[in-house]
């Protein structure tokens, strides 16, 4: 039971209306994304707009639970990692050596179960993590994210150990194969747009208003007949099938799944994009999965490639200490100063 | 009814581990004690950098991830140490002297500057672990270092009844954990800054009233609990060994410790370090492809029934 037992005037929402409208912005968004593939080369498509729009869409379950839930978890990627890892036991034999363990179920079978089974695994991990709350969340859920990556690393029978699934397969289907830079990048812009737009439609929803009232006062939200623990665990479920659908789009990518795609670094980075992009809105994890892949792809150019954590390290710094609401913090600010730079002009 | 309870869990917890001595000494009685020795010696390891990582959250709040990094970055400076002088304690008090003093710069320099905002500390130890862990990389190299027993502990001992001999220098590792427990639980008992930490712990804010200079207490806190994971460091560097990857491992194992035997609290680390370590050791001798199963039924028990820790207090 979800909704209250005691009947309480909830503030009108009407989810389907569009409280704004839609901007001259949204639809210079809407066309460059579309139109992105034609000017773009194959490379820029598949590596800088397949991937950001793929690690945005897994930093989005984030930027839900954390910015919206108040929820700060890092086992995002884990959850996103147990999709792939699902996707690749349950798929098409993904390579010889790990054939034995492959079981060879159609794509779209092991699609919707891979999604399945990391849902059942974010639920399990959100009852774990909202037993306790605030700071605690952090450390049980990282604690949780790298016992997985060593359970990957040194279970051989059911993971594959150190070397992981190899070559993971995205299908074929309707006579295209979706690994291609132009079908990918189309596959993973709709997703991230579904994403999106769920997540935008979510927080109008009772359930996504209830979710922020519990965020900013759960003893209150308590009180009034809301069960906190069943909205989280919800919330945790939400974000989880969110990380899952961009878990087997990311392991689509990557063509291959290794403990280290669930290691703590790439748990960490997930955290970094999010919060580089800023949590006050959903379209924040994008604009900081953008920054990252760019980094990821050209900072190498400048310093030595071995050298990219330091780099994103010291960004990461950087924005937690100068601009905690990432990007769109940022943003926010500058907008604001040139407001009234403006106003001083009228005058 | 909560006698009946205590009896209940008892029986649930006693049974099962009672049967697994019992098949564990009939099957093979040396193994088993030697995994025990080895799982002892592990968890002593365990405690004294979990311990720092529990004395540092418990009175700031402060879940310090970089954690790790700084064990790896002790273990690393008393490597280079031992090497130049030859010394083992000279090692040890560099490695907590050097680890303390980049905890120290870590509170004085960084999280003066936002008290009360846990999340935004946290997430500043994330981007300093990533940092530290990339320049340590960087200037000693992804290769394994792995530093000598000193001469006076190198070797076995021999002559030990049922397990023949066992490594002088693990065996020692028993008594500096069990010291190092009862000098930091002297400190905090027994001493007049100790007396001001654990009143920190119960209640900053009248602390600081009382007339306390709380800066001070956080500076000294931070760099004991830094201090404690370098010392780790350059005890792991014998036991285990210093490589990119291990920062990981200790700071996995210091979440897990200090989340099974309760935030905040030395004792609970004590307790959280033998069950972890214990644990891991016979996964690993008896069942090695899941052994990390285990840490993780142990993590999402105690999550289950005592959320915080077995002998952690409501906040």
């Amino acid at each position: 039971m979800l909704a209250p037992r005691v009947a309480i005037a909830l503030p009108e929402v009407k989810p389907f209306e569009f409280r704004n409208p839609v901007r001259a912005r949204h639809v210079i968004v809407l066309l460059f994304v579309l139109a992105f593939p034609w000017f773009a080369t194959p490379f820029l498509t598949f590596q800088i707009g397949g991937q950001a729009l793929v690690l945005g869409l897994i930093a989005l379950s984030l930027t839900f639970l954390g910015g919206y839930g108040g929820m700060v978890s890092l086992a995002q990627m884990t959850v996103a990692g147990i999709a792939g890892y699902s996707f690749a036991i349950l798929g098409p034999p993904a390579s010889a050596d790990a054939a034995g363990i492959s079981l060879g179920a159609p794509w779209w079978v092991a699609v919707i179960g891979a999604i399945a089974i990391a849902v059942l695994s974010a639920v399990f991990i959100g009852w774990l993590s909202v037993r306790t709350e605030g700071i605690y969340t952090i450390m049980i859920t990282l604690a949780v994210g790298v016992a997985f990556y060593y359970l990957c690393l040194q279970n051989y029978s059911i993971f594959n150990g150190f070397q992981g699934f190899q070559r993971i397969q995205a299908p074929t289907v309707f006579g295209i194969h979706w690994k291609q830079p132009l079908p990918f990048y189309y596959l993973a812009l709709f997703w991230a747009l579904a994403g999106y737009l769920f997540v935008k439609y979510l927080l109008r929803a009772p359930f996504g208003i209830a979710l922020q009232g519990i965020r900013d006062n759960p003893r209150r939200m308590n009180a009034l007949g809301f069960n906190v623990t069943a909205h989280r665990i919800a919330a945790y479920a939400v974000a989880g099938t969110i990380a899952a659908v961009g878990g087997v789009l990311f392991a689509w990518y990557n063509g291959l799944i290794t403990p280290g795609s669930v290691g703590t670094s790439w748990m960490i980075n997930i955290l970094i994009i999010a919060v580089l992009g800023g949590m006050s809105h959903p379209v924040g994890p994008f604009l900081g999965a953008i920054v990252f892949v760019l980094l990821q792809t050209f900072a190498i150019d400048v310093v030595d490639r071995e050298r990219f954590n330091l780099v994103i390290g010291g960004v990461f710094l950087a924005i937690v200490l100068f601009s905690p609401d990432g990007l769109l913090g940022w943003w926010a600010r500058i907008k604001s100063r040139f407001l009234l730079v403006n106003r001083g002009g009228v005058r | 009814m909560r006698k009946r309870w205590k009896i209940f869990w008892a029986l649930v917890i006693g049974v099962p581990i009672a049967a697994f001595v019992a098949w564990g000494l009939w099957d093979n009685a040396r193994l088993f004690v030697l995994t025990l020795l080895n799982g002892l010696t592990l968890s002593s390891l365990y405690f004294i950098v979990a311990a720092g990582f529990t004395l540092v959250f418990g009175l700031m709040r402060n879940v310090n991830l970089a954690h790790g990094s700084l064990y790896l970055l002790g273990g690393y400076i008393g490597f280079f140490v031992a090497q130049k002088t030859g010394f083992f304690t000279l090692a040890l008090a560099a490695g907590f002297l050097g680890a303390a003093a980049v905890g120290l710069l870590m509170q004085v320099t960084v999280f003066r500057f936002m008290p009360g905002q846990e999340l935004r500390q946290t997430m500043v130890t994330i981007a300093l672990s990533i940092i530290i862990a990339d320049l340590l990389m960087w200037s000693v190299g992804a290769t394994v270092h792995q530093m000598d027993a000193p001469e006076w502990l190198a070797g076995p001992l021999r002559d030990i009844p049922l397990i023949k001999a066992y490594s002088k220098y693990r065996l020692t590792l028993l008594p500096i954990g069990i010291a190092i427990g009862v000098a930091l639980w002297l400190f905090l008992n027994r001493t007049r800054v100790g007396m001001m930490i654990r009143a920190g712990v119960d209640d900053r804010a009248m602390l600081s009233a009382a007339g306390v200079n709380v800066n001070l207490i956080f500076a000294v806190t931070f760099a004991i609990g830094a201090g404690l994971a370098g010392l780790g460091g350059v005890i792991g560097a014998v036991e285990l060994s210093m490589v990119p990857g291990e920062d990981v491992r200790l700071l996995l194992a210091s979440l897990i410790v200090v989340i099974v035997g309760g935030m905040g609290s030395v004792t609970g680390a004590a307790v959280g370090a033998i069950i972890l370590g214990v644990a891991e050791t016979y996964g690993l001798a008896y069942a090695p492809t899941y052994s990390v199963v285990f840490t993780f039924v142990i993590l999402a028990l105690v999550l289950a029934f005592r959320p915080r820790g077995i002998l952690g207090r409501p906040a």
